[in-house]
């Protein structure tokens, strides 16, 4: 560029205009001065380009920062464009006329006719774009004197030429000069310049797209010719590269693409130009694309003849188009932009039926590929390709497979060689790449060169194939592309195995069937195990060589005979006999046959010791044929676990589910093992043996190893997992010889004897055939049986929910056999309680089950009995079976058996629990026939029926009520209810005789009245008896006791009476709340003394011996107030009939009828009667602390027995060191109270307006 | 029209794929799970890219000397792939477009039938005909 001196002029021929546009730029003429332009030549060409210019621009197109730049040439006419001649790059812009003429005579003599001709030279043309430089300079006008300031040459020119563009003219002050005023006209006159420029371009260059376009439009008719239009087209591709807008040339390019494939297509759609058919030419050269040269100028000679064919027009505009992208760094647009175009190429070969010698195609693309890669290589750094691999890799596969198919084409491949005829072919196709281009006929490895080369010989070939092959591979494995990666080496091991290589194949074949496999792709899997199956067996690997084969004979996606040939491979192996164990073969069983489900007969899969326990598999046969194997076994482990709870045989046949079928997940299709497996979840409870102990209860996930796999090698799947277990040949296998395997559904079954007690867990599954053994090292869901012993028992409970003590009820015993064999004779012998005994009916059966709830046998049990013990005769049983009878038995009334006994009724009060609990419990001890130890069984019985007994009184008349209330749950009858004492007491009934229904938790009273002689002992004792039954069901009433109950009577005399009577005021008819009533008291003696009161304690009063009693007024319901004192001691004679009236005022709090106040009696023992001596007064003053305690006493305890003394009391009172005096309640039935129950009327005052009622 | 059309699963199984019956199967299998190299490619950068994936078509996976390779993409990344053969010129992009929007209409129908359990072959005879419609000429 910098060598375009100005008097490079010497294209005067214009013919041919060298076309190399890089170089090219736009043409500028000068005129004029020769001398002044050289002058300023220099600083122009390096000034003009500095700075940009917007170029604004028609057909809304956006504006552009562009940098002119210039190529002068001296003007002459012959540069200027003929009419007619399209060329824009000869084309000058621009025409400058310099001169530097300042004097009038001068400029009027010579300058103004040259200017005049140079404007006519260009008028003629009709070019518009021309400028007048004038160039000043101050050393010349010193010169002259006779200048004219006012009207400078400039002016006249302007006035001569410029007529209407005075802008036409420009100064230039002292160029060469540094000054402000230089430098100020240099930038003036180089933005004119540009101005003047792009408007010569704007108006050039749209008059040339408006006449490109008029062509193209005419397309349709009959002379138009694609490569016409072409070179017009690339004329204006070729200025936009020469103004560097190469982003517009790149758009000439395309728009000429689009065109030329838009008639392709629309040839193919029928509708054919007659220019096509040029394109239509046979391919007789297939060099390639070439892109090392900006231009072609070869083919586009040919275009411009019309003479090119496809791929030379093809390639021609690939080749400008790429350079156009390197120009503005898009070397990957290029690749991606290759890989379209050579299948682009392929299809419009193909469409418009171009003659194309076989694999000459293939050449092209091949050498195409290479060539841009190259390119590519040529333009960038190696980290920049290395990162963009991804753009470049579609080429080298593309090339790989192209030379691939050269290579099987010229018999490059196979193992023979090349035949003759594949040598010709070769020579053929070697003679259309011509003679190599001399761009790069020096470069080492060029494709022509190595392409040459490949087809030269085998060994030539192999090795550029691999190295692409590997390239390409590695290029693919960087970028991630492992698919399109293991595709390719595919092709390799097809290479290989052609090649007779299969060594090398086969970890290609290998990597690509474990993808197809982890992806579930069938087909290719198929294809690809078959590919597999050819290489192991030529390399002779045996085993990985059946497993392949089984598997493809498994495979549905081949046919019958394919399958059938699949599995005649493994049957030769098979049936060869070698005899050693060594050469024995062990393939997984899972690729013969898939185990669908196992079941155990019993169900639950768990024997007894020495049980016999059956297997059942089912096995989906995958091959197309039956199958002989000459045994089958399943390999299960042995597993002690004495301590574990859950080994327990109650556990297990509890426990254990029922269904028996496990149910195998097939190994399914390939796909479905994309997906996660289900969480199989199941309830779990358990509960500790001990009773009352722990109970939990929660969910397990029993697949959690296969859920929480690692997803990577969730991808291995289990056919081909190659965990080798050796096989345990041990005692703990089950086996079945010569089964067939029929295609589809089999049934085996095992059988075997339980042995030892534990748990069998099945681990493998082995089956052989001849010298091939299948196996199935891993089974899940776990498979497992258990075996137990367990030691005999008896079990004795109630039927009902609890048992009632006095009726008979059944009672179940339940021996467990376990390991024991009850022979005839062996007996249970039972103890006999008295209090508890067993009833004998007539003909027990007992029950036999197996221990699995297998079906019952009925047998007669026979029971004998003895003073002390009961003996059962118990049937011969089997081990491991059940027993069950049931025997009646009765428990005794625990009130009878201590009547029986003589001893005190209620002996329990020091077992106040027992009572309020209302159970007994009886003992029982069991020898049993298997055990030295006796086994003691106990059970508890509830009372039904619970009595109190009552004194009552009335005057010296004596009641007793008996109240029998029922505990339990169920209904009784009562009747033949009796009392009973022992001497001379006479009871006579009250109540109504005959039966009584009680209802649960019901009381039923009975009632006596008393009569009596004289002279009792002190303690009568009484006994109460009643017949009962339940209602609903009275069925063994014979056996049923009566229900006891025995009390004592004592001290029931009636010694005192106590009358008390409250009268109103004497003025008043009734009692008035309010008002102070009378209350007397009269306490009379019925009896003298007796013998058996000795403990009264006696005084000596007036002659008489009198008891002193302590009596008290006391009103519980709070209606009365006591006026004054309200007890006091008095002294009674013991003398019948004695009497003593006691006066006391008391007001009633409320009106109505009010029941009397309480009167209590008690004894009064002075405290000299012990050790102690005090005062009597004081303790009576002392009232209102000590006489609340004895009546409580009195009241709480009276009846219940007789003498109390004031323990709690009394020994807190000495404690405190007062010695008191003690007060004695009378025993019920020795004071009667004629006022108890009495009520007065008491009106409310006068003066009161409420009512009040009081309602006790 | 489409000469070969796949469903694949999210784990790159496939849950459906045909082709034209005159033409080896096998071919087309290799074809379209090479392809999901691409599918694999093009979503990992459409992740990187925005959050939008409201654009579900992939375009042209690959092209071959024979056929072109369009892919889609559902939003629960089950992919579809269609084969075209490369001189069927009269396909616009467009019409690849609306095919795969038919497509994954019907696919939407099969995952709506509650009998179809989400990751196994696809079966159904209504997505058959659909796809038999795409693969027939539409002239």
């Amino acid at each position: 560029m910098e060598g375009a001196g100005p008097g490079d002029t010497g294209n005067g021929d214009g013919e041919p205009v060298v076309v190399c546009t890089m170089e090219n730029k736009p043409i500028v003429t000068w005129a004029g001065d020769q001398n002044v332009f050289y002058a300023v030549f220099p600083i122009l060409t390096q000034q003009l380009p500095r700075e940009p210019m917007e170029w604004r621009r028609a057909y809304g197109r956006a504006p552009k920062m562009i940098h002119l730049e210039s190529h002068f040439v001296q003007f002459k006419e012959e540069l200027l464009p003929k009419e007619g001649n399209k060329a824009l790059l000869t084309f000058p812009f621009l025409h400058i006329y310099w001169t530097d003429c300042c004097d009038t005579e001068v400029y009027k003599a010579a300058t103004k006719d040259d200017i005049t001709k140079w404007q006519n030279a260009l008028r003629a043309h009709s070019t518009t774009d021309w400028l007048i430089v004038v160039v000043e300079s101050e050393a010349k006008k010193k010169n002259k004197t006779n200048i004219l300031p006012r009207t400078s040459i400039a002016d006249k020119i302007r006035s001569d030429f410029c007529n209407k563009q005075s802008d036409r003219c420009m100064v230039l002050v002292d160029p060469l000069k540094d000054t402000s005023r230089s430098q100020e006209s240099w930038s003036l006159f180089l933005a004119k310049l540009r101005t003047l420029l792009l408007t010569s371009f704007t108006r050039n260059l749209g008059h040339f797209e408006d006449e490109m376009r008029t062509l193209r439009e005419k397309r349709t008719e009959p002379g138009w010719s694609f490569c016409d239009y072409f070179m017009v087209q690339e004329e204006l591709a070729f200025v936009f590269e020469m103004l560097q807008q190469f982003e517009d040339a790149l758009v000439q390019y395309d728009e000429l693409d689009a065109l030329f494939s838009q008639y392709v297509l629309n040839f193919g759609a029928g509708d054919g130009a007659n220019w096509l058919s040029s394109f239509c030419q046979p391919v007789r050269s297939w060099d390639g694309l070439a892109l090392r040269k900006p231009i072609d100028m070869e083919k586009r000679d040919l275009i411009q003849r019309r003479q090119a064919n496809l791929l030379e027009l093809r390639s021609y505009l690939f080749s400008r188009q790429c350079t156009l992208l390197l120009f503005l760094q898009r070397p990957w647009e290029v690749a991606n932009r290759a890989l379209e175009l050579l299948h682009n190429c392929v299809q419009e070969l193909k469409l418009l039926e171009v003659s194309v010698p076989p694999g000459a195609l293939d050449c092209w693309v091949f050498l195409s590929c290479l060539e841009v890669l190259q390119r590519i290589e040529g333009c960038c750094e190696r980290a920049q390709i290395e990162a963009n691999v991804c753009h470049t890799v579609g080429l080298w596969s593309y090339a790989t497979e192209k030379l691939q198919s050269l290579g099987s084409l010229c018999g490059l491949v196979c193992e023979k060689g090349p035949c003759s005829e594949d040598l010709q072919r070769t020579v053929d196709l070697l003679a259309g790449l011509g003679a190599e281009r001399a761009e790069t006929a020096n470069t080492a490895h060029s494709p022509y060169k190595k392409l040459q080369e490949a087809l030269s010989s085998e060994e030539a070939f192999e090795k550029h194939y691999l190295e692409l092959c590997h390239a390409t591979i590695e290029m693919y494995n960087s970028i991630g592309r492992s698919r399109s990666a293991k595709l390719v080496g595919k092709d390799l091991a097809d290479f290989y195995m052609k090649k007779s290589c299969p060594q090398k194949a086969e970890p290609f074949l290998q990597s690509a069937l474990s993808m197809y496999q982890s992806e579930g792709w069938e087909l290719p899997l198929t294809h690809t195990r078959k590919q597999l199956a050819e290489c192991q067996r030529q390399l002779g690997q045996t085993e990985p060589y059946l497993r392949t084969c089984s598997l493809l004979a498994a495979d549905v996606n081949l046919s019958q005979e394919e399958r059938q040939l699949f599995c005649q491979e493994i049957l030769k192996f098979a049936a060869k006999n070698s005899g050693s164990t060594e050469s024995l073969v062990c393939l997984p069983l899972g690729s013969f046959a898939q185990l669908t489900s196992l079941s155990f007969e019993p169900p639950n899969a768990v024997v007894h010791v020495g049980g016999s326990l059956t297997m059942e598999l089912t096995l989906l046969s995958l091959m197309p044929e039956p199958l002989q194997l000459d045994h089958i076994s399943g390999h299960f482990h042995y597993n002690l676990d004495r301590n574990s709870y859950r080994k327990t045989a109650e556990w297990l046949t509890r426990h254990k589910p029922a269904s028996g079928t496990i149910f195998f997940q097939a190994e399914g299709p390939l796909g479905a093992r994309g997906t996660s497996p289900t969480p199989e979840l199941s309830e779990m409870h358990e509960k500790s043996p001990s009773e009352g102990g722990l109970v939990s209860a929660g969910v397990i996930c029993r697949n959690v190893h296969v859920l929480l796999r690692p997803p990577d090698s969730q991808s291995s799947s289990s056919l081909d997992r190659q965990t080798s277990v050796t096989v345990k040949e041990g005692a703990n296998t089950l086996k079945c010889h010569n089964v067939t395997l029929q295609p589809g559904l089999n049934h085996l079954t095992f059988h075997t004897q339980a042995q030892e007690s534990g748990t069998y867990t099945l681990r493998q599954l082995v089956a052989s055939i001849g010298e091939v053994q299948l196996k199935l090292p891993h089974i899940y869901p776990i498979v497992q049986y258990d075996v137990y012993t367990q030691d005999p028992q008896l079990k004795v409970e109630p039927q009902s929910e609890c048992l009632l003590a006095g009726i008979p009820q059944s009672v179940k015993f339940t021996v467990t056999t376990g390991h024991y064999t009850i022979k005839t004779g062996d007996t249970l012998q039972l103890s006999n309680t008295e209090s508890m005994p067993i009833l004998l009916g007539a003909g027990t059966t007992a029950a036999i089950y197996r221990n699995s709830q297998g079906e019952a046998s009925e047998r007669s049990l026979s029971i004998q009995r003895s003073e002390k013990v009961t003996s059962i005769c118990l049937p011969p049983t089997p081990p491991y079976h059940i027993l069950e009878f049931e025997l009646d038995v009765v428990c005794l009334l625990p009130e009878a058996g201590h009547l029986l006994n003589g001893e005190l009724p209620r002996r329990g009060r020091d077992q106040p629990d027992a009572l309020s609990s209302n159970t007994t419990e009886q003992r029982v001890t069991v020898d049993c026939p298997w055990s030295i130890y006796s086994t003691i069984i106990s059970l508890s019985f509830q009372l039904p029926l619970r009595a109190q007994h009552t004194l009552l009184s009335s005057g010296t008349r004596k009641y007793i009520q008996v109240c029998v209330e029922n505990t339990c749950e169920f209904q009784f009858q009562l009747s033949e209810s009796s009392l009973s004492s022992t001497r001379d007491l006479k009871f006579r009934p009250l109540h109504r005789a005959g039966s009584q229904d009680l209802q649960s938790q019901q009381c039923l009273f009975f009632i006596w009245e008393v009569t009596w002689c004289p002279d009792l002992p002190p303690s009568l004792p009484c006994h109460f008896s009643v017949s009962f039954y339940p209602v609903p069901s009275p069925n063994p009433c014979g056996h049923l006791q009566p229900f006891t109950y025995l009390f004592h009577l004592e001290h029931f005399y009636t010694l005192y009476t106590v009358r008390a009577e409250i009268s109103p005021p004497p003025d008043a008819q009734f009692c008035k709340t309010g008002a102070l009533c009378s209350l007397e008291v009269c306490i009379t003696r019925l009896c003298d003394s007796l013998e058996n009161d000795k403990e009264e304690t006696l005084t000596d009063c007036n002659g008489y011996s009198s008891a002193q009693l302590f009596y008290q007024v006391a009103d519980g319901g709070s209606n009365w107030a006591v006026c004054g004192r309200s007890s006091g001691v008095v002294m009674m004679p013991v003398k019948e009939g004695a009497c003593h009236t006691l006066h006391m005022e008391v007001m009633p709090l409320f009106a109505g009828f009010l029941p009397y106040p309480d009167v209590r009696l008690f004894r009064y023992l002075p405290h000299h009667s012990h050790s102690q001596q005090l005062d009597a007064d004081s303790w009576i003053e002392n009232d209102s602390v000590s006489v609340e305690d004895p009546c409580e006493l009195g009241s709480g305890r009276a009846q219940s027995r007789g003498l109390i003394s004031p323990g709690a009391t009394g020994a807190s009172v000495e404690h405190k060191g007062l010695p008191m005096p003690r007060l004695q309640p009378f025993h019920p039935g020795q004071i009667s109270n004629g006022s108890l129950g009495r009520q007065i009327l008491v009106v409310p005052s006068t003066d009161d307006h409420v009512l009040e009622v009081n309602v006790t | 029209m489409a000469v070969c059309v796949a469903v694949i699963a999210k784990e790159n199984y496939p849950l459906y794929i045909r082709s034209t019956p005159t033409e080896n199967q096998l071919k087309f299998h290799y074809t379209v799970h090479t392809s999901l190299d691409v599918v694999d490619e093009k979503i990992s950068a459409m992740g990187k890219a925005v959050m939008d994936q409201r654009e579900l078509y992939l375009g042209l996976l690959y092209p071959t000397e024979d056929y072109k390779v369009y892919g889609y993409v559902t939003n629960s990344k089950v992919k579809f792939v269609m084969v075209v053969d490369s001189s069927n010129t009269s396909l616009r992009d467009n019409e690849i477009r609306s095919m795969f929007r038919k497509l994954h209409n019907s696919y939407t129908d099969v995952m709506c039938n509650p009998f179809y359990n989400p990751g196994d072959p696809i079966q159904s005879r209504a997505f058959d005909n659909t796809v038999t419609s795409m693969m027939v000429p539409a002239c």
